[in-house]
């Protein structure tokens, strides 16, 4: 089997004295959609953030690649090639939409300039596809604070495309859009996602979402993963079916 | 060297106590409103001038000099009552759930007012009254001679460790004080009324400021400049131990204390630099102080 | 267009002197705060207040005194070497202080600045103590000069690099760089996620603010001709605060706006009192609490956020 792109290995750890992680490992490999399911407040995103450098574990380790991250920044994890979009979006919520996709294009390949400006014109055209793309190029003005919460949500996953990464890590992508625009964005999401070959983690709530997109599924619960196979085969697991909550 | 050790450790206690003074209310009022006072040292000062025109006169109109005492605490009230209130209700109070940088400014154009204020109302010449000072008198201990004032000093300084300790835990006041530092909205959503909470916070903070600079002025006297002096200090102190940990700015005042005895005793030059060289000491290994811990996660 | 309003100004600025010349010592004063405050105001974009920055300024000018002791009598080698020993003394400061935020870094800012001061102050031997350090009049290209012949170079000189290092300073506020120390600011979680390392972001940002005021001081200590512990002393960083926000959203013109302006209501105010120091706390009171966006701000229109 080929080396998995992302791996974690039995890791623990402890907030307040509850089990955030307890023992999780897991492994995604290069192109997988891998989805995340669980009950809210289970500790999904903690996951995440041991992913990324922001949460250190009492033990285990984290592997990108083979290459151990467990101890890196999370700068130095999104260098290496590592996106994020997160539960809340996070924005540079006093800047228009378009300032908010040029610093991130900017982050990935032209930061270290004090004399050419931010939007130069091949920036601001990589800047106005990204958006239209993920459905936000009428918005491209406007401050991000003002967005409703749904496309701010999709500017905090444009942004995360802007960095061109090899994994994507997507905490509730879904959640503040409208029921009507979800498919559409999945659809669209997922389309570019294969497009330019980038593997996604993606925790969710909406089942349909999880089992039209998601190749694997992991079932989490209480710090540790419950079940695991196919939307298929998790879904018809009984176990599952108590756990997770609002499935009939 | 063992007849060193013990005026080191004695010095090092007498300047620790005027330094806790010095920083307990900056960390207090800290701990409460979460504001931290850049006008601190002004009030420190405001303290010590009032003291000393006091006891100068008490001592210019030969009243009995055991007053000069009683000068000490009620310039202290005095300074309390008259400027706690009025700051929290006009400076303060606009600051509470704005950013931090107003916080700082406001504070900080306070104290380039109040330093003025000093300087027009009690002029440029610095001023001495040690009639405390000289009525206790000395002892003598391990060889060395010792004011029986600094002495005092210490024990007043356990005193109020002691104190605010009880304050906090067994008193009605220092429940609901706790009540707010723990969560300001969950305490006004149960009807505590936190603004007055704050003003009795602030103005305790106040208090204790200008009761340090009064204790102070018998040994040190009064100039201008000690406002600012004072607020570095304060400041590095609360910051070793931890902004908002009364029992962490006790530690750290013993720990500063003792590095300003020690470089007046070995390298004197330093020896105003000694508190800083501390706090950075302090600060590479722990960032937020002894004590001090980090806000929690956002994301 | 806006350009056209900033060379009429400079223009201007320029032949005041020829009406009135006792503006020429005032102007070239106001020039140098400028530049100070215009260090202190490339911080606050990040969010951080430094209440300590007139370290450097005091730092530039005593650097300046010392080489000028040492046999450096250029003009331009004096004010070069100054202000790379801000920039040293302003990465080395920073390299500590920018592991904090908000209140932390404003008050180790003062502390620091303080320390400063004490040295300057104490160091009887090597400051000269209260009575400070004479900065003599530099040759300009090898040629000797008078004190006026020098006083009207150094004013026209300071309104050359005012334009030159104010453009300069523009256009790293509007580089991705300039961007990124913003929305420190807003957002660092997003900035580190971005694989951005906000410290180098900052600690950049220090040492060109540190820079900044180190010209301001080198300059200043030539126009006065001497330099005294009082320059790191922390009103004189207060003042730069006050400019700093009273110039408001303005970026660079905004510190120079601010730094004019207070330079010439202190001329004013001095001939009616000494209280200097209260005027400027409480008009930084009033300015964060009534005018928020900084003189500046009242005059120029909101012009969405195109910065």
């Amino acid at each position: 089997m080929k080396q998995p792109i992302l791996e974690a290995r039995d890791l623990h750890v402890r907030f307040n004295g509850v089990k955030a992680a307890d023992g999780v490992s897991l492994s995604i490999q290069d192109g997988e959609f891998l989805a995340i399911i669980g009950p809210n407040g289970s500790g999904k995103t903690t996951l995440l953030n041991l992913c990324t450098g922001y949460v250190r574990p009492k033990s285990g380790s984290v592997h990108l690649d083979g290459q151990n991250i467990t101890r890196l920044a999370s700068r130095a994890i999104a260098r290496l090639g590592v996106a994020r979009a997160f539960q809340i979006p996070q924005l540079f919520s006093d800047q228009r939409v378009i300032d908010n996709m040029m610093l991130a294009l900017a982050a990935k390949d032209g930061l270290w300039t004090m004399v050419r400006p931010l939007e130069t014109a091949a920036r601001r055209e990589e800047a106005e596809a990204l958006l239209a793309l993920i459905g936000l190029a009428d918005d491209r003005k406007r401050i991000s604070r003002t967005l409703p919460e749904g496309h701010r949500k999709l500017l905090d996953i444009a942004v995360a495309l802007a960095l061109k990464p090899r994994l994507l890590l997507l905490d509730e992508p879904t959640s503040g859009v409208s029921a009507l625009e979800r498919f559409p964005l999945m659809e669209t999401l997922m389309g570019a996602l294969r497009q330019r070959q980038i593997t996604a983690l993606f925790v969710e709530h909406d089942m349909d979402v999880v089992a039209r997109y998601a190749n694997r599924v992991l079932v989490w619960n209480a710090g540790s993963i419950v079940a695991e196979g196919s939307p298929d085969d998790v879904f018809r697991d009984p176990r599952v079916l108590q756990t997770v909550v609002g499935v009939a | 060297m063992s007849n060193t050790v013990i005026p080191l450790l004695l010095d090092s206690l007498a300047s620790a106590a005027l330094i806790f003074f010095a920083a307990v209310g900056l960390t207090l009022v800290f701990s409460v409103l979460r504001v931290l006072n850049v006008a601190h040292g002004s009030l420190y000062s405001i303290g010590a001038y009032v003291a000393a025109s006091i006891g100068l006169f008490i001592a210019s109109r030969q009243l009995s000099p055991y007053l000069s005492f009683a000068a000490l605490l009620c310039s202290a009230v005095f300074v309390a009552a008259l400027f706690g209130p009025l700051i929290e209700r006009t400076l303060i109070r606009w600051t509470y759930g704005k950013s931090e940088a107003v916080q700082i400014l406001i504070t900080f154009g306070l104290f380039l007012i109040l330093e003025d204020l000093q300087r027009m109302i009690f002029g440029v010449q610095s001023l001495y009254e040690d009639a405390p000072v000289r009525l206790l008198g000395t002892s003598q201990i391990g060889g060395v001679v010792y004011l029986n004032y600094q002495l005092l000093l210490i024990g007043l300084a356990v005193i109020v460790v002691i104190g605010l300790r009880m304050l906090v835990r067994h008193t009605r006041l220092g429940r609901l004080i706790t009540a707010v530092v723990a969560d300001r909205e969950m305490a006004q959503s149960i009807g505590i009324d936190t603004n007055r909470i704050f003003i009795l916070a602030f103005s305790l903070g106040v208090f204790l400021a200008a009761l340090g600079g009064a204790l102070a002025m018998p040994t040190s006297g009064v100039a201008p400049g000690l406002g600012a002096d004072t607020m570095v200090l304060a400041f590095a102190v609360a910051a070793i131990g931890g902004l908002g940990q009364i029992e962490g700015a006790a530690v750290a005042s013993l720990i500063v204390g003792l590095a300003r005895v020690l470089a007046i005793y070995y390298v004197p030059s330093l020896d105003a630099v000694a508190p800083y060289a501390a706090m950075l000491i302090v600060l590479l290994i722990r960032p937020y102080g002894l004590f001090g811990s980090v806000s929690a996660r956002k994301i | 267009m806006r350009a056209a309003y900033a060379i009429a100004a400079v223009l201007v600025i320029a032949t005041l002197p020829r009406l009135a010349p006792w503006l020429q010592f005032v102007l070239t004063l106001a020039i140098a705060k400028g530049f100070a405050a215009l260090g202190v105001a490339v911080l606050l974009r990040a969010g951080l207040i430094s209440i300590g920055h007139a370290m450097f300024f005091a730092v530039s000018a005593y650097g300046v005194a010392f080489l000028a002791r040492a046999g450096v009598g250029d003009l331009a080698t004096l004010l070069v070497l100054s202000v790379l020993t801000a920039a040293l003394t302003g990465a080395v400061v920073g390299a500590f202080l920018i592991r904090y935020r908000a209140i932390f870094f404003a008050m180790l800012n003062l502390a620091v600045s303080m320390v400063f001061y004490a040295l300057f102050a104490k160091l009887y031997g090597v400051t000269g103590g209260s009575d400070g350090l004479v900065v003599p009049i530099p040759s300009v290209f090898g040629a000797a000069l008078d004190e006026p012949a020098f006083m009207r170079i150094l004013f026209y000189l300071s309104l050359t690099l005012m334009v030159l290092v104010g453009l300069a300073v523009h256009r790293y506020l509007d580089s991705p760089l300039g961007h990124a120390l913003s929305a420190v600011h807003t957002n660092e979680i997003r900035l580190e996620y971005l694989g951005i390392p906000v410290w180098a972001v900052l600690l950049i940002a220090y040492t060109l603010s540190a820079a900044l005021a180190g010209l301001g001081g080198a300059i200043a200590g030539f126009a006065i001709g001497r330099v005294v512990p009082e320059f790191a002393f922390w009103t004189a960083s207060g003042h730069l605060v006050l400019i700093a926000v009273l110039g408001g959203i303005g970026g660079v013109p905004g510190a120079f706006i601010g730094a004019l302006f207070l330079e010439m209501v202190h001329t004013a105010a001095v001939t009616v009192t000494d209280a200097w120091n209260l005027i400027v706390g409480a008009a930084l009171i009033a300015v964060i609490m009534f005018m928020p966006k900084g003189l500046y701000g009242l005059v120029a229109r909101e012009e969405g956020t195109k910065r």
